[in-house]
């Protein structure tokens, strides 16, 4: 027994020698989506070596916690979280397993931007699970609105500076700019919007508040007839008659979720369309930084609600 | 003009006394209200007064005894709780098959799993699983595990499931199935009417990533006490158990990845106790293989999804007969058809580590249907045949998961 002991330690400590390297300059950030990767690479630039987990095109409420993201944890400086519950079904496991103790929440290594933004639909009185997959600290798609995407920035802006100070100047400058192109970027798509305001759309699942806070529209309903769960026949029909009585034929929906119920309801309704949008960056293949992210869901949405106003 | 400017003087000292009378009366408005306002607040304080409990008896000299500070009275600090229910039901003709291992009754609730989850301070969490049977309570896990050791290492202290192929380290409510299969109950359980089968021990477990490129590869021993079902029995302190295993995991597509993996376990068996006495000193070594292949379309994770499973269990366990080497395995696949359907299969076949004549098969069908994602309710049609006498066993289970409180990740 001692002799199969001694293998087993010999394993153990042989496992302990040639621990990671990590490149001597760049700060390797791993981010839970893309939104938040786009915002660091703005903020860090050729600083920081930038890592996704989520694919924006992936539902981020479930994502495999596979073992090659262990690996990319492993190897992270840095870890930014979206928070909120939002990754609580996949990302625990993956620090715990990470061995870095440098990304253990309450660690200098794991910032959770969701800290400081501004965060709608917290609940209020007691909420269950009765209402489906309700999150209790507020609605965590909270990205989506270009404000918190400066908050954001700022947030990764100071934490790289904490965790690399020479750098400071640098980020702080890069901040700067992507503030200005922000600021610019924002005015454009809230004079595009500007004529929609008050307009009362259907989205499918509760991702969008931020969004439309921001440019001023209503959504007046929801695909799913509570958080997480799928559309039920019921629910279906009334959610017809309610976008037909308030003249209502637009249905945003993320790129994830089958467009098999959206598309029978707005069968039921003359002029109806479903638009799918990208919920974040790389949702589709053109969005492939931040300010991307709402050109293009600006134009496509302009669009469509013009198209639905004219006729 | 001197005369002209009497009636204009008079009417202004006139206005000024309206002003002040007004004034007055304005005050003396103001006064009655505070007074009101005071009586209302005196009678709403007497009233809360006399609804308050009286103050706990003081102490000895007076003073009340201070135990803890806020903090300790609230919830801030607690562990994450949650419970995880799962009723099974069996019918159909066994002809003994269901009488001989893990029989189950017509209804039973089989398991309620408490979990306690928390971290406990910047170095360490901790997990606790509590198993409530209908007739008793089983710590099935209590550990603590060190995520932020140098040297990348992560250990975990405290009892639990052993690192020996693939599904040794799932609870039972995480199986694609009701049952788990016959290998596990032959080779690894060794107790065939235990239901929660596997090795399940207290000891350390040491496990680190090993550099392989972009290949993840971990490698895992664990040293436990020894004692576990009948598959592990010591007779003496150091009579322990040791396991390892080496995990390696790949990505083929961001849709599609395997998992292989290589484990071998060795520990003491109770076979050699005669009259307390262990003059056998017996021992059971294990080899297991497990391979796992997944398939996730990421554009449509919550529709469409296949797992792939195998594990292949060799037992070598010296015995008072002689040596009896024993081999079993299982083959499955899930397939999830729609956002709350999943459809399932499993072929199993395996020896018994203690009687390697006798050769137990069976194929399963399994459906199984997610209200949300807190609940499942899930159908399994068993037939099995027990290799001992060759009896052939139909069944018809079914299974009803529900979860309430904390839900954490689910195993990947």
């Amino acid at each position: 027994m001692s002799k199969k002991l001694s293998v087993l330690a010999a394993v153990v400590v042989a496992c302990v020698v040639g621990t990671t390297a990590h490149a001597q300059g760049t700060l390797r950030v791993v981010t839970s989506t893309e939104d938040l990767a786009s915002i660091a690479r703005e903020v860090g630039g050729d600083r920081v070596d930038v890592t996704a987990l989520a694919r924006g095109y992936q539902d981020p409420h479930f994502v495999d916690p596979k073992p090659s993201f262990i690996l990319a944890v492993n190897r992270a400086d840095l870890y930014i979280a979206v928070g909120r519950d939002l990754e609580l079904g996949w990302l625990p496991p993956l620090i715990t397993s990470s061995r870095n103790a440098n990304v253990q929440p309450g660690a200098s290594g794991y910032l959770d931007v969701s800290r400081n933004v501004r965060i709608l639909e917290i609940p209020t009185g007691q909420i269950t699970r009765a209402m489906g997959d309700v999150h209790p600290l507020g609605n965590p798609h909270y990205w989506l609105d270009p404000g918190n995407g400066r908050l954001i920035a700022a947030a990764i802006r100071d934490k790289l500076s904490e965790l690399s100070p020479a750098d400071a100047a640098a980020f702080a400058e890069r901040y700067d700019d992507f503030d200005r192109r922000l600021l610019a970027a924002e005015a454009r798509w809230d004079s595009v919007m500007a004529p929609h305001r008050g307009t009362k759309l259907v989205t499918y699942h509760r991702s969008w508040p931020n969004f439309m806070e921001h440019f001023g529209l209503e959504v007046m309903g929801y695909v799913e007839p509570k958080p997480g769960i799928p559309p039920s026949p019921l629910h279906t029909l009334q959610l017809i008659e309610e976008m037909k009585r308030e003249a209502v034929g637009l249905i945003v929906v993320e790129p994830y979720f089958s467009l098999r119920t959206p598309e029978a309801i707005v069968n039921q309704l003359t002029g109806g369309r479903v638009l799918v949008l990208a919920p974040s960056v790389g949702g589709v293949d053109e969005v492939t930084d931040y300010i991307e992210l709402f050109d293009y869901n600006v134009d496509l949405l302009a669009e469509a609600l013009q198209e639905s106003a004219g006729r | 003009m001197l005369l002209g400017m009497v009636p204009a003087v008079s009417a202004q000292t006139a206005d000024v006394q309206a002003l002040r009378q007004e004034i007055e009366q304005l005050r003396k408005e103001f006064e009655a209200i505070q007074q009101e306002y005071t009586d209302r607040l005196n009678a709403l304080e007497a009233s809360l007064a006399a609804s308050v409990p009286a103050p706990a008896p003081a102490g000895a000299d007076g003073s009340l005894p201070v135990y803890s500070g806020a903090t300790a009275t609230s919830k801030i600090f607690n562990p994450d709780i949650g419970v995880i229910g799962n009723f099974i039901s069996a019918s159909g003709e066994s002809r003994g098959g269901s009488e001989s291992i893990a029989p189950l009754p017509f209804a039973t609730l089989q398991e309620t799993e408490l979990s306690l989850q928390a971290i406990v301070d910047p170095y360490a969490r901790a997990d606790f699983f509590l198993a409530l049977g209908e007739e008793g309570i089983e710590v099935e896990e209590g550990y603590v595990t060190f995520p932020t050791l140098p040297g990348g290492l992560l250990v975990k202290v405290g009892k639990f499931r052993a690192n020996l192929g693939r599904l040794n380290a799932f609870h039972n409510h995480s199986l694609p199935w009701i049952d788990r299969p016959l290998v596990m109950f032959n080779l690894l359980g060794g107790s065939p009417l235990e239901p929660d089968t596997g090795i399940k021990d207290a000891g350390v477990s040491v496990s680190r990533l090993i550099p392989a490129g972009n290949l993840f590869l971990e490698a895992t021993g664990e040293v436990f006490r020894g004692e576990s079902g009948a598959v592990f029995e010591p007779s003496r302190r150091s009579d322990v158990s040791a396991v390892g295993r080496l995990r390696a995991y790949a990505d083929f597509t961001e849709d599609t990845n395997i998992e292989i993996g290589g484990s071998y376990a060795r520990g003491h068996n109770g076979s050699g106790v005669i009259d307390d006495v262990d003059v056998g000193r017996f021992t059971t070594d294990l080899w297991a293989a497990d391979a796992t292949v997944r398939w996730r379309p990421l554009r449509q994770t919550a529709y469409r999804s296949f797992v792939g499973r195998s594990e292949f269990v060799w037992s070598r366990r010296d015995q008072p007969g002689g040596l009896q080497s024993a081999f079993g395995y299982y083959l499955s696949g899930e397939y999830q058809l729609a956002r709350r359907w999943f459809i399932g299969g499993r072929y199993d076949w395996s020896e018994r580590a203690d009687d390697a004549t006798a050769r137990d098969w069976g194929n399963s069908a399994v459906l199984t249907f997610w209200p949300s994602e807190f609940t499942q309710i899930r159908g399994q049609y068993r037939r099995t045949r027990y290799g001992d006498d060759r009896r052939m066993a139909n069944e018809l289970l079914l299974q009803a998961l529900f979860t309430i409180g904390a839900h954490g990740a689910h195993p990947f």
